[in-house]
């Protein structure tokens, strides 16, 4: 069960013009492990996210993700992702309430579901206080964690987090990871980018980006091993090199 | 149905919100109605006039003072020197000059010919035209007028022509005016609004966070469309009141059946803002797009200068012009009360182009770059 995948990428490739943002990228994702796709800016981490999201085409090779072709299905991919992208975007002229029943409705949850829903995350966030409250009047770190919760309304198969945790503080990184533990704990399957190489050790299973293409693939253990690092900085400066 | 109707929930919060957009859309229809059924006015009024009277006499001094009382012209100045009024035009204070020669009375009153002369600014060669017709009726009745008091039968004018204007027997042009204006308020905010709409949410990037959801591009145009469509309808009525109520336009159609055009109008405009909207990247483009497209729409409807006397490629282009067809049944319906039968053309028209048009848009938005 544990080796069912649920992302599978084969030589997926994205070229703009004469510049290959994507180079031949081959991995999977395991259901229920928290996937870490680290590299530095511009290593082709978003371009990758939104290929196997759905919302940007591929110019080469295929993947699945929940089992579905990034080409042919994908409005059939779309119900059973999540996604939060680098760029905020929840309506911030919506209150918070507002937010959660607009994409609640768009994923198809009954009113009722989205009622539950809304109790739930305003419950689990403690957003009592602010919940009529507009977006746009709510600090960032919040923010995130309210993108987050509505990223996962319809209960997906895998959610995809885009950079999540760039702009927020310690405190409210650590927030946020609690946050993603308790999503992979309620079996679902996380496909996190960051450039934080820290956060590896929140990871299941990492991959390392660079230039495109993927340097190195591996449980943290094994890369530091393999590297013969103590942190994955060091594993991130030897590849980059 | 249900992500339609969410989307048309949100649209109307967001706009209800906008501290801005509200009393937009109360104040701009009124003020556009009022400001612009007043000044956009093609009678010709306060026309600078300078006489040049030669003559001195009793006689040219009753046509000066008839020309005077007009409500057309402004007798700005009288001298004998011609150069004086030619230099006021030069100085843009003059319009027209009237030149009435030496033995202008002698002549007249001995019954022989005599000659005056106009000479008019023409740069608006439109006001110019005007202006001297204006001054030649008055000096023909004015010719007239003595004709008839000194006893000379040969001045009678052997033609007598009668005349009746229809549909506005007091040549109110506001008539003509006011139904046109309220074609492009409702073109204006229905293009405005949805060429900003969507653009407007590629650039806070919430575009992204729809386009990853199963959300249909038909249940994401359609639910666009909706709340456009119900505020230009809305905005079409204030200005259907103030037209009726303030300015006393007759109405002598069916409300229905203006109605029911307005619509499907606003469906076609929607669309085209829809288009814009997805090929561009920015509201700035989208903004540029629009004006562009509205500037020759509004100056080749026919709202201001008739269609006809376009040349005839002109006219040609105008047949791809939506506002055409609007200005024509609007005007047609409410000045002669035009049944469906006399705008069946335009109404199947403007209801093609609105289907094509928005299968265009939703071709075109991509919910995958």
């Amino acid at each position: 069960m544990t080796e069912e995948k649920v992302i599978v990428a084969n030589n997926l490739t994205r070229t703009f013009g004469k510049f290959t943002a994507v180079d031949h990228i081959s991995f999977d994702v395991r259901r229920g492990e928290i996937f870490g796709f680290l590299g530095a800016n511009g290593a082709g981490k978003t371009t990758a996210t939104k290929m196997l999201t759905g919302i940007l085409s591929s110019s080469g090779g295929y993947a699945t993700v929940a089992g579905f072709d990034i080409k042919k299905h994908r409005n059939r991919l779309k119900k059973n992702i999540g996604y939060m992208s680098q760029k905020f975007s929840l309506y911030e002229d919506l209150t918070l309430k507002e937010n959660i029943r607009f994409y609640g409705g768009i994923y198809g949850l009954s009113k009722k579901e989205t009622a539950a829903k809304t109790g739930e995350i305003v419950e689990r966030l403690d957003l009592k206080q602010i919940e009529n409250t507009l977006i746009s009047e709510i600090p960032l770190g919040w923010k995130q964690k309210i993108a987050f919760s509505v990223a996962i309304i319809h209960s997906p198969k895998i959610v995809f987090l885009d950079e999540p945790t760039s702009g927020v503080d310690p405190i409210t990184r650590r927030q946020f990871w609690n946050l993603i533990y308790e999503a992979a704990e309620n079996g679902i399957t996380v496909f996190v980018t960051t450039h934080y190489m820290d956060e590896a050790e929140y990871c299941d299973r990492i991959s390392m980006m660079t230039e495109g293409k993927i340097a190195a693939l591996g449980s943290l253990h094994e890369l530091l091993t393999k590297y013969n690092s103590k942190s994955m900085d060091e594993v991130f400066i030897k590849l980059a090199r | 149905m249900r992500r339609i109707l969410l989307i048309v929930q949100k649209e109307f919060i967001q706009i209800w919100r906008d501290k801005t957009m509200k009393p937009l859309l109360i104040a701009m229809p009124i003020i556009q109605l009022a400001i612009l059924s007043y000044t956009a006015d093609f009678t010709v009024k306060n026309i600078n006039l300078f006489v040049q009277d030669q003559d001195h006499s009793a006689l040219s001094q009753k046509l000066i003072d008839k020309i005077g009382a007009s409500d057309n012209f402004n007798l700005q100045a009288v001298s004998p020197v011609y150069n004086d009024g030619f230099n006021q035009i030069q100085k843009n204070n003059i319009d027209v000059i009237l030149s009435i020669p030496e033995h202008f009375s002698r002549d007249f009153n001995s019954g022989r010919k005599t000659a005056l002369f106009i000479a008019a600014d023409a740069i608006n060669s439109t006001k110019a035209g005007i202006s001297m017709n204006y001054l030649q009726n008055i000096i023909k009745n004015f010719g007239e007028e003595q004709a008839v008091e000194k006893g000379f039968s040969g001045l009678n004018p052997g033609i007598i022509v009668s005349k009746r204007n229809w549909y506005n027997p007091n040549l109110n042009y506001k008539f003509f005016m006011v139904p046109g204006i309220m074609t492009l308020l409702v073109t204006m905010i229905a293009l405005f609004l949805s060429g900003m709409n969507i653009v407007r949410e590629k650039e806070i990037g919430t575009i992204e966070q729809l386009n990853v959801t199963p959300i249909k591009k038909y249940q994401f145009i359609i639910g666009k469309l909706l709340p456009f469509l119900i505020i230009g309808l809305f905005e079409f009525t204030i200005g259907l009141a103030v037209a009726l109520l303030w300015f006393r336009v007759p109405f002598l159609g069916s409300i229905g059946l203006i109605y029911l055009f307005t619509a499907v109008y606003l469906v076609l405009i929607l669309g085209i803002g829809m288009f814009i909207s997805t090929i561009t990247d920015t509201q700035q483009q989208a903004l540029f797009l629009s004006w562009f497209f509205s500037v020759i729409f509004i100056l080749m409807s026919g709202l201001f200068t008739p269609i006809e006397s376009m040349p005839v490629w002109a006219q040609k282009i105008t047949l791809f012009n939506p506002i055409r067809y609007y200005v024509e049944v609007i005007r047609l319906v409410m000045l002669k009360g035009s049944a469906f039968s006399s705008i069946k053309l335009n109404f199947l028209i403007i209801s093609v182009a609105a289907v094509v048009v928005n299968l265009l848009a939703m071709l075109n938005y991509r919910k995958t770059a």
